[in-house]
């Protein structure tokens, strides 16, 4: 395909080349018949190639105007004139030569004539065809598909008509009549489309009513002085008989005419015009601004400016109410010092009075627009309008406009400036809503952060021993939770394993975890017998607890030599113990108590200490109360049956199948993903 | 959901909790309980469980905090008509080591007024 500026060149290359012909074939015609010879051309070349010129230059043009993406109107109607300036250069130069030379022979000479004519015969064929293509796009401006078809009919009509010159005889000068009339009659219709006119300001419309002004001078001119070489001197190809040229010049200078009677008539009404668009503008403007990321100033400040602009306000200014109380006031040409001699007025007419009622209420009942209006007894001001912002049921600021006039708000203004406070708060809310999520997001990463802290804080590999195989399991309902398992190896033959539960949830729950880890890590060094441990534990938490936390703990130390296991309990649910030789689950029911709740040395008379001897094949399974705790649809609890009962039929698997089908079963018990509290599970398998 | 009524019986003072006390509604308790604490005329409080369906770390956490306030201030409290579950809770715990609990009201007024006598 040919690209657009290949199309472009081309046209013009072709009307070139056309024009060169056309003249050159006329001058032969006209040539031949001074010499009386046969031309042995006939009279039909000429005119194709007029026709040819035509289509060419109709097709640049149309391209070329197509093309401009944006719709100036003015750089549009600059466009024609600028045409216009150069063919009426282009025929001044003419006339000028023919001014020059008008007593010389040559002047006589009809080839010489004729060729002039000729110059101005495709000058004013540029100007026409450029114009009649802007005046479609103005007419086309906000086209529907019904005036596309009218307008089309009418393009191709006149395009057809270069057609009728083939045909030409002095006998169908009904019919050219005919055909013209009906041309000018359609192109009448079709030049009230005139949409664009109104999209122009004042000024605007001044400068287009000048330059279509002068359209009109240029084709009276152009006419004119085909008409003076029509008859003043013999022409082989007069464009005057010419349809679609006299169709177009006609169509041009109606268009032109009506354009500039309806932008007259525009003119006393295009200030209101212009108040409109520019309160759609601001309307724009105020809910635009957020997302351009500004702040809630700029809004205010649009605020305070557009309403000040749409009702013509003398004075205006905007209060805002800080949360901590304080005032911040925006100000449009007034003092801080009028400002409170008209507060106080306003005060006298009772409209702050009716506000405060409506605050006092939360502003559950709609505002009576027309009472937030007031005259005032003040020197310079006549009226004030005051709106308050709303944001929900909470007044964020107050905007007070002033007019010099008394009764200078009307029914419009009023709910234009309401329009805009509203608007204003819609953005202002959505400016906090959106600041609040961002806040909230960024909690929601600390939080993870947190989460995966606390996690780093339980063993990640477990201890593979000789002697057991160990898998825990951790789960909480929160990002962070207060669950507590860890071990350590005091000697080769011994290891320590403790589990907690921190009381209450969440992130205080989890802070308090880690301190049991501290704890944890610092005595197991000392390889303590699980009493002294929890009676040393539970000194160093008294003074790290809250009065109203504890933290509920076991502790056992898994001797390997002796295959005993001596445990104590910290207020823990007791550790569950399989039996492989008797087949028989038992939970460890001895005295404890939880850490934190006796915060003196009497502690230690609560602890008792256990021993028991394991076998292979025998389990300790170690867990939280969320599981014991885990309820059902029916509010019933997983109770200490359900577990003992699940870990005796499933003793031949491994730690970790145990765990994954007591997980399945209680996710099955329970009927859903929601935890309501943190499980921890460590089982220990012997070998 | 949690519902707490205080009652007087002559000299003793009885607090009904109904329901769950979870992390929540802890706070509940714990203000029934300052409220006693803080009142110097009483001195016995009876606590009747026997509606209460379940209690959460948090909740014991209330009334461990108070165990200390009381003896200082001479205040006698009894827990009474606890689930076997609610009752398993306060015993693995070993708060019913320095808490008394009690089965049922009768019992818990003569443990309340034994030791005085």
């Amino acid at each position: 395909m040919i690209s657009e500026k290949g199309l472009l060149r081309l046209s013009i290359l072709f009307a070139i080349l056309c024009w060169l012909s056309l003249v050159l074939a006329d001058l032969f015609l006209l040539f031949a018949e001074i010499n009386d010879a046969n031309a042995g051309i006939t009279k039909e070349i000429p005119q194709l190639l007029l026709s040819l010129y035509i289509i060419f230059v109709y097709f640049f043009f149309k391209i070329r105007i197509q093309k401009a993406e944006s719709i100036n109107f003015i750089d549009l109607l600059w466009h024609v004139f600028s045409t216009g300036l150069i063919v009426s250069l282009v025929q001044l130069a003419v006339s000028l030569f023919f001014y020059l030379l008008s007593d010389s022979k040559l002047m006589q000479n009809p080839l010489m004539v004729n060729f002039f004519y000729h110059l101005n015969l495709g000058a004013v064929i540029i100007f026409l065809v450029s114009t009649f293509i802007v005046w479609k796009r103005l007419i086309l401006y906000q086209k529907n598909k019904r005036l596309l078809v009218i307008w089309q009919i009418f393009e191709y009509s006149i395009l057809a008509s270069l057609l009728y010159g083939f045909f030409q005889t002095s006998s169908q000068q009904w019919l050219f009549n005919g055909l013209l009339g009906i041309f000018l009659l359609y192109g009448l219709v079709l030049s009230f489309n005139l949409k664009w006119i109104a999209y122009l300001n004042f000024k605007q419309k001044w400068r287009s009513i000048l330059l279509l002004a002068l359209v009109i001078l240029y084709l009276y001119y152009f006419i004119n002085n085909l008409f003076g070489f029509s008859t003043e001197f013999n022409l082989v190809m007069d464009l005057l008989d010419n349809v679609f040229i006299l169709t177009i010049a006609g169509f041009i200078f109606i268009y032109a005419l009506i354009s500039i009677l309806v932008i007259l008539f525009n003119l006393p009404t295009s200030s209101v015009f212009e108040q409109k668009i520019s309160e759609v503008l601001n309307f724009q403007r105020l809910s635009q601004s957020i997302q351009k990321g500004d702040n809630e100033n700029q809004v205010y400040e649009v605020l305070l400016e557009s309403s000040n602009n749409a009702v013509f306000s003398t004075s205006a200014w905007l209060e805002i109410y800080e949360e901590d109380e304080t005032h911040q006031v925006l100000k449009s040409n007034i003092n801080d010092l009028k400002i409170t001699q008209v507060r106080k007025s306003i005060q006298d007419s009772g409209l702050y009075a009716y506000l405060n009622k409506h605050k006092l209420n939360n502003f559950q009942k709609e505002l009576n627009l027309n009472k937030l209006t007031t005259n005032l007894n003040d020197p310079d001001y006549g009226s004030a309008l005051v709106m308050p912002l709303i944001i929900q049921d909470r007044q964020i600021g107050l905007l007070v406009v002033l007019k010099d006039v008394s009764d200078g708000f009307n029914k419009e203004m009023i709910s234009i400036i309401s329009s805009f406070v509203n608007q204003a708060c819609i953005s202002i809310e959505n400016f906090e809503l959106l600041t609040e999520a961002l806040r909230n997001e960024r909690y929601k990463e600390e939080l993870k952060i947190a989460s995966r802290v606390q996690k780093s804080l339980l063993p990640h590999s477990l201890i593979s021993d000789k002697e057991f195989e160990m898998h825990a399991f951790y789960e909480s309902a929160d990002e962070v939770g207060g669950d507590y398992y860890d071990f350590f190896k005091t000697a080769d033959h011994k290891t320590a394993v403790i589990i907690g539960d921190v009381s209450g949830k969440g992130t205080s729950a989890s802070f308090n975890m880690s301190q049991m880890k501290g704890v944890f890590h610092s005595l197991v060094q000392f390889d303590l017998d699980s009493k002294t441990f929890f009676t040393r534990a539970n000194h160093a938490l008294s003074h790290c607890l809250e009065k109203t936390s504890f933290i509920t703990a076991a502790y056992y130390t898994i001797d390997s030599n002796e295959k005993s296991i001596s445990f104590s309990r910290a207020g823990h649910c007791p550790g569950l113990f399989y039996n492989k030789t008797e087949n028989r689950t038992e939970y460890f029911h001895n005295k404890g108590m939880g850490l934190g709740i006796v915060r003196n040395d009497s502690f230690e008379k609560y602890i008792d200490t256990s021993k028991i001897y394991y076998n292979a094949g025998d389990i300790l399974f170690l867990y939280t109360d969320g599981i014991i705790e885990a309820k059902n649809e029916k509010g019933e609890e997983f109770g200490y049956d359900r577990l003992s009962s699940y870990l005796a039929q499933n003793n031949e698997k491994s730690p970790k199948e145990i765990q994954n089908g007591l997980i399945k079963y209680l996710y099955d018990f329970i009927g859903t993903e929601n935890l309501e509290d943190d499980y921890t599970a460590l089982i220990i398998r012997f070998l | 959901m949690i519902n707490i009524t205080t009652n007087i019986e002559g000299e003793d003072h009885i607090i009904m909790v109904e329901g769950d006390v979870d992390a929540s509604s802890s706070i509940h308790l714990d203000e029934a309980l300052t409220e006693l604490a803080n009142d110097d005329s009483v001195k016995y409080i009876l606590v009747d469980g026997s509606q209460l369906n379940y209690i959460s770390s948090a909740g014991l956490g209330v009334f461990m905090s108070y165990i200390d306030d009381f003896k200082n201030k001479s205040i006698k409290m009894v827990i009474y008509g606890l689930s076997e579950k609610v009752s398993n809770v306060f015993q693995i715990l070993g708060l019913d080591q320095l808490m008394t609990i009690v089965s049922d009201k009768k019992e818990a007024k003569e443990k309340l007024h034994e030791v005085q006598s």
